[in-house]
């Protein structure tokens, strides 16, 4: 084989290195994560649609259509669950943290500083409504049909929960996880209100 | 075919090692193509119902069997032991009751975990469209009980397709070449006649919309 040959070859090897380089990059945009957020780390780039739903709009302290991330919301503190309407547990602890939202709702010193979301983990929209309506679920929910926010953080089982602190420079903090083991709205509601020093 | 040369004998030794490059740089592609499928984006939630009992199974062929039946046909009859102890066969709901048949490929296993305990809520929805779900998988009565009892109580039966091994998934074309089912969906109407069939890809679990969706066209 000549020089020039070798240097054709280079070039094709060159060429299939960035194909393949490519293929890994572009071919999953989404790579899962090795663990879940903790305790004292901050939540990954996590995009949800802004509800259609006024109430739900409201509720959160949202205006207009498109994307917003979690540390938007108008709280001093965002209660996370990664749930899924095919998950047992998720379905037996819905009225409890159905009670976790009425507790806070309920509470003037809490209503607007403590808010609840739920992301539904490989659940369409559809699956989700389904799952609202059946357990009557008052705070909103938001699908992850292709586990775009599972993969993101981590794949954890579920239910997850994650307590996130909103600082006032828009900055936060995760000040609390835990995977299952919920254990009722007044108990939740003090680890939830001990770790964001709110209380 | 210049490939083929790199299979001769005959070629000078430094042809031969360039040919052996260049196959390998092919493989290497073909590899790269392969691991966007096998380390791609399929993933599945698990409940931590289920803590660490949960046997992975890696990502399969997604389709493992020829259908014997299509839609229009009428469905095979059948009869399974149930883990209540019930033997259930298809022909009573004739005339009563459309049919939903869930077969799932495995107990313990990442996807089926998570497919059956949503059915399980959903029991309005199968009201209102006249429906039963029966949920059949080709393991034994023991190893069904014993998993369906981490998912709550189920409103449906469950059926043992256990022995002769998967001869109904068999007679429905679902038996996968390794003696599991396929994850697969039918819908009979009343009149024993198979309206829906979705054989979905076994690492995925089936959207619940279509489902419904197909429910509530035969109801209309």
């Amino acid at each position: 084989m000549d020089r020039r040959g070798g240097g054709e070859m280079k070039k094709r090897y060159f060429i299939l290195l960035v194909i393949n380089i490519l293929l890994f990059t572009l071919g999953s945009p989404i790579s899962a994560v090795d663990k879940p957020p903790e305790k004292g780390g901050v939540l990954p780039a996590i995009n949800l649609s802004i509800p259609k739903s006024p109430a739900e709009k409201s509720y959160l302290g949202l205006s207009g259509e498109g994307l917003f991330k979690i540390p938007q919301i108008k709280a001093k503190v965002v209660v996370v669950e990664i749930f899924s309407m095919y998950c047992p547990y998720c379905q037996k602890d819905a009225p409890g943290i159905n009670e976790l939202y009425h507790a806070v709702e309920n509470n003037p010193d809490l209503k607007d500083k403590i808010k609840i979301i739920g992301i539904g983990a490989g659940n369409s929209p559809f699956e989700v409504g389904v799952f609202k309506k059946t357990y009557g679920i008052p705070f909103p929910l938001f699908g992850d049909k292709d586990f775009t926010v599972h993969k993101m953080v981590g794949e954890v089982r579920t239910p997850y929960f994650m307590v996130v602190k909103i600082n006032e420079d828009g900055t936060h903090l995760i000040v609390h996880s835990q995977l299952g083991d919920y254990p009722g709205a007044g108990p939740f509601l003090e680890r939830v209100l001990n770790t964001s020093g709110l209380k | 075919m210049p490939g083929a040369k790199s299979f001769q004998v005959t070629g000078s030794p430094l042809e031969g090692f360039a040919m052996g490059k260049r196959r390998f740089a092919h493989a290497v592609l073909v590899a790269g193509v392969l691991s966007v499928f096998i380390f791609g984006p399929l993933a599945h939630g698990l409940s931590e119902a289920f803590k660490e009992n949960i046997y992975k199974v890696g990502i399969l062929k997604p389709i493992d069997s020829v259908l014997k039946v299509k839609v229009g046909n009428k469905a095979p009859d059948f009869i399974l032991p149930s883990i209540s102890g019930e033997k259930i066969s298809l022909s009573p709901y004739q005339g009563r009751k459309n049919v939903v048949l869930s077969f799932v490929p495995a107990a313990w296993t990442p996807v089926c975990s998570d497919q059956w305990p949503g059915y399980n809520i959903i029991q309005d929805i199968f009201n209102q469209n006249h429906s039963i779900l029966l949920g059949i998988t080709v393991d034994n009565i023991p190893t069904l009980f014993a998993w369906t009892h981490q998912m709550g109580k189920l409103w449906f039966p469950v059926l043992s397709d256990f022995w002769p091994h998967g001869a109904v998934a068999k007679k429905y074309g679902v038996l996968r070449s390794n003696g599991v089912s396929e994850r697969a969906l039918f819908v009979i109407d009343k009149k024993g006649i198979i309206r829906y069939i979705d054989v979905h890809d076994i690492n995925k679990r089936p959207p619940l919309e279509e489902l419904v969706n197909a429910l509530e066209k035969i109801n209309r």
